[in-house]
């Protein structure tokens, strides 16, 4: 679908996936933020829990921030993760404020370290459904090209 | 209007089934409720027809079945409250104001499942429809993998050791001070299979640092407990515990975990200090504490939430004996969720219940008088119940 800009109603009550995803699927991590006292949103409200307005867009972030935490998952607990084990969910701490849960790559899950420096990279998944993932990877490493 | 009803709730009856883990059971969660409020209003020494309340636990059994199986003509209060598993604490909150209010005059409280013989507790929460928030959780959850409660407990638990130090060996103290407790607990599923903290870093990890030994059971069982009036209670043959004070709050936001601006702020201490001021008692004063304990660190945390210590320092707390029956403060004397069995948390009611009549046999707590119990649900609701013996 096409990312909208600004609101539509038809987000408002039933999820705000597909235009988060719609934005990722072309390359670009936008959260929505609020037009009246610009106070960031992760993850989306209907109206903005800061100051109430309900005149929202989604905005590009840095794609930057640092791990907040962390665990590795050994053993799914859905079936659709169970090829996956043992895989990393991250909470990265975007640079802007609001923290977003995520995965790793281009990181072996004993080096995930608190507070680590990551930028995201976007990644296709079919777990659950056909997206493309903001996931996030340590700055200033190079990443192999190759999806886990 | 004091701050104090010099007037409270007491709990006078209560009731538990069998806790199992027999695949082979053929239970359902109405069938196992029944029986167990059955027993509690017995034990209450009330008539089926005396409960006029009814606050089951959301979607396991609704009122109107209940009623109906149980012959309760007389229903004037029936309500849910949807905190998860702070449900049946954050119950008898609801039933000591409604009683207050005169709006019933005996309310019975019930929850319980088939979670081991029928559908497994991992099982319903891989559907988000039942999640406070769950298309948040569907959009923004799932696609990485984080599909469940342990998993999302994790990440708090994991911030806990960084920023404090908090040890596996910490968390393992709880898993073994349970595992203890159980071997003296006839009813607990988890008598007879002693544990030591060898066993527990042996055991896998599932999400890190969450090994299977930090896990609370899938089991079979119900339990209920009456609620009345004091002045109704005097009446009554079973000796009455009072609810000195009852609360419950939610932390903000209450449907997505991770963008708390203090992400260990919970429900829990949001209620307690607000609680523990309209009992008149301080933490100090306990002589025991139920603690919700779904997983290790969610009983760390409770821990520092209800002011019993400092945050940051749950970890210490429950090392050296402290929380083991003999200590500071014993925990969760019948095993919890982690030894005994799920019961949604109204298991460790009941148990406090039976401290409280000292009716706890070898696991009893010598000369108790007061306690506190805890109810931790969804994304950290959390509810407390200060109990002291009538």
């Amino acid at each position: 679908m096409e990312p909208a800009e600004a609101k539509t109603d038809a987000i408002e009550s039933t999820g705000s996936g597909a235009e988060f995803y719609a934005w990722c699927a072309r390359g670009e991590l936008r959260l929505r933020r609020c037009n009246a006292c610009q106070a960031w949103c992760h993850v989306p409200r209907v109206i903005c829990p800061s100051c109430a307005a309900r005149d929202w867009s989604w905005q590009p972030v840095r794609g930057t921030g640092r791990i907040y935490s962390w665990t590795v998952v050994h053993r799914a607990m859905h079936p659709a993760f169970a090829g996956d084990v043992p895989y990393a969910v991250v909470v990265v701490a975007l640079d802007e404020g609001p923290r977003i849960v995520s995965g790793i790559v281009d990181c072996p899950i004993e080096e995930l370290a608190m507070e680590m420096p990551v930028e995201v990279a976007f990644e296709r998944s079919d777990r659950l459904g056909e997206r493309v993932l903001p996931r996030f990877r340590r700055v200033g490493r190079a990443t192999s090209g190759a999806p886990r | 209007m004091t701050n104090r009803p010099s007037s409270r709730a007491c709990i006078v009856g209560i009731g538990e089934t069998k806790y199992q883990r027999d695949r082979s059971a053929k239970l359902t969660n109405l069938g196992l409720q029944l029986e167990a409020s059955l027993a509690a209003i017995a034990d209450a020494g009330l008539e089926r027809r005396d409960i006029d309340g009814l606050i089951p636990f959301p979607n396991l059994a609704n009122s109107e079945e209940l009623a109906a199986n149980l012959g309760c003509d007389k229903v004037r209060f029936a309500a849910m409250v949807a905190m998860g598993g702070a449900s049946p604490v954050g119950s008898l909150a609801l039933a000591a104001d409604v009683l207050a209010a005169g709006r019933a005059s005996a309310i019975l409280i019930p929850a319980g499942w088939a979670a081991f013989s029928g559908p497994r507790t991992r099982e319903l929460v891989l559907d988000p429809a039942r999640l406070p928030g769950g298309l948040i959780a569907a959009d923004y959850y799932f696609p990485h993998g984080f599909t469940a409660p342990m998993q999302w407990y994790a990440v708090m638990a994991q911030r806990h050791m960084y920023e404090f130090g908090t040890r596996p060996e910490q968390l393992g103290a709880v898993a073994v001070a349970a595992r203890r407790h159980a071997q003296l607990n006839p009813n607990a599923v988890m008598r007879g299979r002693a544990m030591t903290m060898q066993d527990y870093l042996a055991s896998p990890m599932l999400a890190d640092p969450y090994r299977m030994l930090d896990c609370c059971l899938e089991t079979d069982g119900a339990a209920a407990v009456v609620v009345t009036t004091e002045e109704r209670a005097r009446d009554l043959r079973s000796h009455g515990v009072r609810i000195e004070a009852a609360g419950a709050a939610q932390p903000h936001p209450a449907d997505e975990i991770t963008n708390r601006r203090d992400l260990f702020r919970t429900g829990l201490g949001a209620a307690a200090p607000e609680t523990f001021g309209r009992a008149g008692v301080r933490p100090t004063d306990l002589d025991f504490a139920m603690i919700y304990d779904c997983f290790t660190f969610e009983v760390i945390h409770q821990i520092e939430e209800l002011g019993l210590c400092k945050r940051g320092e749950g970890g210490a707390f429950v090392e050296g004996g402290r929380i083991a029956l003999g200590g500071e403060l014993p925990l969760n004397t019948h095993g919890g969720l982690l030894s005994e069995a799920h019961v949604l948390g109204l298991n460790h009611v009941v148990e406090a219940v039976k401290q409280l009549r000292r009716a706890c046999g070898e696991r009893q707590v010598a000369g108790a008088e007061l306690g506190v119990v805890t109810g931790w649900g969804d994304f950290g609701d959390g509810s407390l119940a200060i109990l002291s013996r009538a």
